[in-house]
């Protein structure tokens, strides 16, 4: 096990994270912030908090994508994964749309999460912001916009983002899996 | 993920199989009220609806259902088919099977059809609805919109009233509202009401009025005529009168109880048109609420099959 981001790192990444999207999205109103379920959403919750601190707008477009449906693997997974809530109560016709992700793998989520926002309607644009981008294992052409951190990694390891909300600790750690 | 491979009745299920279901269901729920009301999670799957009784909502929502899923859908049924020339049960349904079906939705006019078939075939099976035994979705689709209604089961007071003798719908809520915590109470005339029916945990009681009086829901259910083959009360306008709900007796208790059929419904017979149409009336809610139920049993079961 090896400490990617100790939780001062993290704490920076993601005020790093949270100025590179006010500097590239100047109008806030039209931009919308969409956290992808389940583990998305520790991190889209930390950065919409930083976002409001930043830009003192209190209403910020933010919702919640679940994308347990679109999955490309429903049938080839021995577990059908149970899914979690999907919250978008506006509209995101004509919107900037900013995907949050916790680690960016294979980019087969990214892809379904694609596929599932385009039922909510047509989006201006599409941004990827991810914390953890692995870099080298894409199964898909599929790249971060805003990353908090690239690694390189191999088959047999496995990036745990750990929230102090759920896991009692920020941090982000690589397990080698037996 | 449910403990069953196929859904046959509310008898196999666990309350923590009901629970994954609601909890399914209420996502489904949502996807149904955005202007895309589909999503492509069955891409890969067909569905044959094979139906050898009647049936227009339940089969409907079923289609429905698997088409928003977007599952390749065929239907069947029995009139204008080889049945009518002899052909088996196992027969057809292997003969669908033979053009590549992953999941049959089955309704026979046989209690225990389905099961059969499950000792038969690979492909799973949701019951539609078998003879008088069970019709494990409307009993979900119930007690999801009664939740819906009046909160967690656990501890209220349900009354099924009329034709439990012949009800599938009947057993089905019984299994699925005693497995959530409901209390349930049958009411209905003697000649309506199997013996030793309190061996699951029922109470019965002959008078609607005191039947009602501490229900927090009344399912009212159909009369049956199709299945009486003698006659078990003299006139329809004699069960109207002691059995049948109307506006004046729903406000004679004193509270608003909800009130749900399953449909269809014989007005003026079980169920008066003032009560049917009445604000205490969710009927239109469960026909609704079939379609995202349906989804999410179509959708958990679709996890376990197998893959060649």
């Amino acid at each position: 096990m090896k400490t990617l981001l100790n939780e001062a790192q993290l704490e920076l990444t993601l005020q790093r994270l949270a100025h590179q999207l006010i500097e590239n999205h100047s109008d806030l109103a039209n931009t919308a912030f969409i956290g992808i379920q389940p583990r998305g959403v520790f991190l889209s919750d930390r950065i919409l908090e930083k976002l409001k601190k930043i830009s003192r707008r209190k209403n910020l477009n933010y919702g919640r994508l679940d994308i347990t449906f679109y999955r490309d693997d429903v049938h080839s997974s021995s577990d059908i994964q149970v899914p979690s809530h999907t919250d978008i109560t506006f509209s995101i016709e004509g919107k900037k749309v900013v995907l949050i992700d916790d680690v960016l793998y294979t980019g087969r989520t990214i892809r379904s999460a694609m596929d599932a926002l385009i039922d909510f309607g047509r989006p201006a644009s599409v941004e990827l912001l991810v914390l953890v981008d692995r870099r080298f294992s894409r199964e898909v052409p599929i790249q971060p916009d805003y990353t908090g951190a690239s690694v390189d990694t191999i088959l047999t390891q496995k990036v745990k983002v750990c929230w102090k909300e759920k896991d009692g600790i920020d941090e982000v750690i690589l397990i080698d899996k037996k | 993920m449910l403990s069953v491979k196929h859904l046959l009745g509310i008898r196999d299920l666990t309350p923590g199989d009901i629970g994954l279901i609601f909890k399914t269901a209420d996502n489904f729920k949502q996807v149904l009220q955005r202007p895309i009301k589909k999503v492509p999670s069955l891409r890969d799957t067909t569905v044959a609806n094979i139906f050898f009784e009647n049936s227009t909502r339940t089969r409907l929502s079923f289609e429905l259902a698997e088409k928003r899923l977007g599952a390749d859908v065929v239907n069947f049924s029995a009139s204008g088919s080889s049945v009518s020339k002899g052909e088996t049960l196992i027969d057809t349904v292997k003969n669908i099977l033979a053009m590549k079906v992953d999941m049959v939705v089955m309704r026979h006019a046989a209690s225990g059809a389905p099961w059969f078939l499950a000792n038969h075939i690979n492909a799973s099976i949701i019951n539609a609805g078998d003879g008088t035994n069970e019709h494990p979705t409307q009993a979900l689709l119930d007690a999801y919109s009664m939740r819906e209604q009046v909160g967690d089961l656990k501890g209220k007071h349900v009354t099924i009233v009329g034709d439990i003798m012949h009800s599938r719908v009947a057993l089905s809520n019984i299994y699925c509202l005693n497995k959530l915590g409901a209390k349930v109470t049958i009411a209905g005339p003697p000649t309506l009401i199997p013996k030793h029916i309190e061996l699951l945990g029922v109470e019965v009681q002959h008078n609607l009025k005191k039947a009602l009086e501490n229900c927090d829901v009344a399912n009212i259910l159909r009369i049956q005529l199709e299945r009486q083959n003698k006659p078990l009360f003299s006139t329809l306008r004699e069960y109207a009168l002691h059995y049948g709900v109307d506006k004046a007796m729903l406000d004679s208790l004193g509270r608003d109880i909800v009130v749900m059929h399953p449909g269809p419904i014989n007005r003026g017979v079980e169920l008066s048109s003032d009560a049917a149409d009445s604000k205490q009336s969710i009927i239109l809610d469960q026909v609704e609420n079939g379609v995202a139920v349906r989804m999410a049993v179509i959708y958990l079961l679709s996890g376990k099959r197998e893959i060649e």
